[in-house]
């Protein structure tokens, strides 16, 4: 009797694994269907913010700290981007590993220290952080300053394929978002996510229990922004420049908007908050200059109409 | 040849300002030993456990466990050397099933945290000798319930479980009688008694009788001083006991 209740929830969250991966895929097959620039870009936008919302997710849902820096280890991604071009290197073989090295370095750094912290200073202590990477940003004239500049090189898998067009740039995309959120699920759903959660639920106990929570949320950390990184090398190659703007707090609080508005503590959650958000975003923008404003009611109605989020919106009835 | 003590505390002070809640406390509990620790409300039995868990520094004096100094050990640290702790307020993961925390209790004991793309165990996969722990504790029903469904007595019966699945020698059980019902009670004394053998125990409890059925030594906290410590009938018959603490209670025996 207990052991069938069991696997119905184990099953459920399989089904709802399926879930996720349906959606993704759902999303790769319209882009070639549909051919048209502006979807397709569409399309990119969601990978790209999806990417960075289930990253940011790891460490508010499942670590259970609210980080309002997540824009750094973004911003990151689209500097080694945009710096190794102006250095003439551009393969995605080069690239994206040393976006991965860079994010790495800097989220065991950041992680580190503010991991010290919870709560309220944990939120103050990664936003210092963000602020003085965008500061750093802003201050190097010889990548742009505070204008930013152009993406001198699009990121190349081979001649005459590279994540300048379209297509190209939404299937790598995806790819990879499919990829984070594999590689999020088996994270999540071994010892090492136990102890995490434990670590969320009860830190004391964990301690009690014979294990220290810093370096199991410090790797997730690292994890993370690595993750987030990944999210920054696909922005500069949608926008085509580089701007100190994707490291700034704001870009942070719209991924926390993201994650909250999809349901935190899940995989799927973040995507579709990410999917909401960017389709919001083209649909208030083209209406009113003052899209944020609306934006920020649905927040609020969310917050105290939808317990689970979006996502509990959609799978109700199935738990 | 007498037995090494497990545990021992030699003289431990601690303050808050002013006021002295440990006072130069000396205690010792020998394997396959219960010893029990009684006092009124306040009178520090719960800073006295922080302390030899870790959790609260000592001021001065000293804490050994298996003749190692462990004052300056982490609250880990000293778990992995094998000292167990069950809180008094239950201490649980909220997101988590019965069986999961004996999965979690698993990992910690044997530092299995770092496996990073293997699912781990499940409800399914609990061993005999998990699925034996639930069942002494009288747990095995609920084993796929979240916490949040667990009674009060419940959840202390799974904070002992906890302890029970990890390799510890020493148990420090915070009041595990609490909030139980006459007849789980019966049974935890029963499983406890069944302890006794395996594990050195060092118990606070209110309940007098379960203290007095169980214990092979009492030692009596007031006002964060150790005022005797003896065998049971040492202490029925301690008058400063009996002013002190018992009172009318003692005279029922």
């Amino acid at each position: 009797m207990e052991n069938t209740k069991e696997i119905d929830t184990s099953q459920s969250n399989a089904v709802r694994l399926r879930w996720v991966f349906g959606f993704i895929l759902l999303l790769a097959l319209l882009i070639p269907w549909l051919d048209q620039t502006y979807y397709t870009k569409l399309v990119s936008r969601i990978a790209v913010f999806a990417i960075a919302a289930v990253s940011l997710d790891l460490i508010v849902g499942f670590a259970g700290r609210v980080s309002l820096g997540h824009a750094a280890f973004f911003g990151l991604g689209v500097y080694s981007v945009g710096i190794l071009g102006q250095f003439g290197v551009s393969h995605i073989g080069l690239v994206i590993p040393i976006a991965l090295v860079v994010a790495a370095v800097m989220g065991c750094f950041i992680g580190a220290i503010s991991l010290r912290s919870s709560g309220l200073y944990f939120i103050f202590i990664t936003l210092a952080f963000s602020q003085m990477i965008f500061f750093v940003a802003q201050g190097l004239r010889m990548f742009g300053g505070d204008d930013g500049f152009r993406l001198p090189l699009a990121t190349v898998w081979i001649d005459g394929v590279d994540l300048s067009q379209p297509r190209v740039l939404a299937y790598t995309m995806v790819a990879i978002l499919i990829l984070v959120v594999y590689v999020a699920h088996r994270l999540m759903g071994s010892n090492f996510g136990r102890v995490v959660l434990a670590s969320r639920d009860n830190a004391r106990k964990v301690n009690s229990l014979g294990l220290r929570p810093y370096p199991y949320q410090l790797s997730l950390f690292t994890i993370s922004a690595c993750m987030c990184a990944l999210g920054g090398v696909g922005f500069a190659n949608l926008n085509e420049y580089v701007s100190p703007a994707s490291i700034s707090w704001v870009q942070s609080g719209e991924f926390l908007f993201m994650v909250i508005l999809g349901s935190a503590g899940t995989l799927l959650g973040p995507i579709l908050g990410a999917a909401t958000f960017v389709c919001l975003e083209q649909l208030l923008s083209a209406w009113t200059e003052y899209w944020m404003f609306y934006l920020g009611i649905i927040l609020m109605l969310r917050v105290l109409f939808l317990k689970t989020g979006l996502l509990g919106l959609m799978t109700k009835g199935s738990h | 040849m007498k037995p090494l003590p497990l545990l021992e505390t030699v003289k431990i002070v601690k303050t808050f300002g002013a006021l002295v809640v440990t006072d130069q406390v000396s205690l010792n509990v020998f394997p396959g030993e219960l010893h029990a620790l009684i006092g009124p409300n306040g009178a520090g039995k719960s800073t006295l456990i922080n302390q030899i868990t870790g959790e609260l520094d000592v001021n001065s004096g000293e804490i050994f466990f298996e003749q190692q100094l462990i004052n300056s050990l982490s609250v880990p640290d000293r778990t992995r050397l094998g000292l167990s702790r069950a809180y008094q307020v239950p201490q649980l993961f909220g997101s988590m099933t019965v069986a999961e925390h004996l999965v979690m209790a698993q990992i910690a004991d044997q530092d299995l945290g770092f496996s990073m793309w293997k699912k781990c165990a499940s409800l399914q996969s609990l061993n005999t000798s998990q699925k034996r722990i639930l069942e002494q504790v009288g747990l095995l029903h609920l084993a796929s319930k979240p916490t949040s469904a667990l009674a009060h007595g419940e959840k202390r019966q799974l904070e002992l479980a906890i302890c029970l699945s990890s390799s510890a020698k020493l148990l420090i059980l915070d009041e595990p009688l609490a909030g139980l019902g006459p007849v789980e009670s019966a049974q935890m004394i029963e499983l406890l008694r069944t302890l006794k053998s395996q594990f050195g125990i060092l118990l606070v409890e209110h309940d007098m009788d379960a203290v007095f059925s169980l214990a092979d030594r009492i030692s009596v906290l007031v006002n964060g001083a150790v005022i005797a410590s003896g065998t049971v009938e040492e202490i029925k018959n301690d008058p400063l006991v009996k002013s002190a603490y018992l009172g009318d209670e003692l005279e029922i025996f």
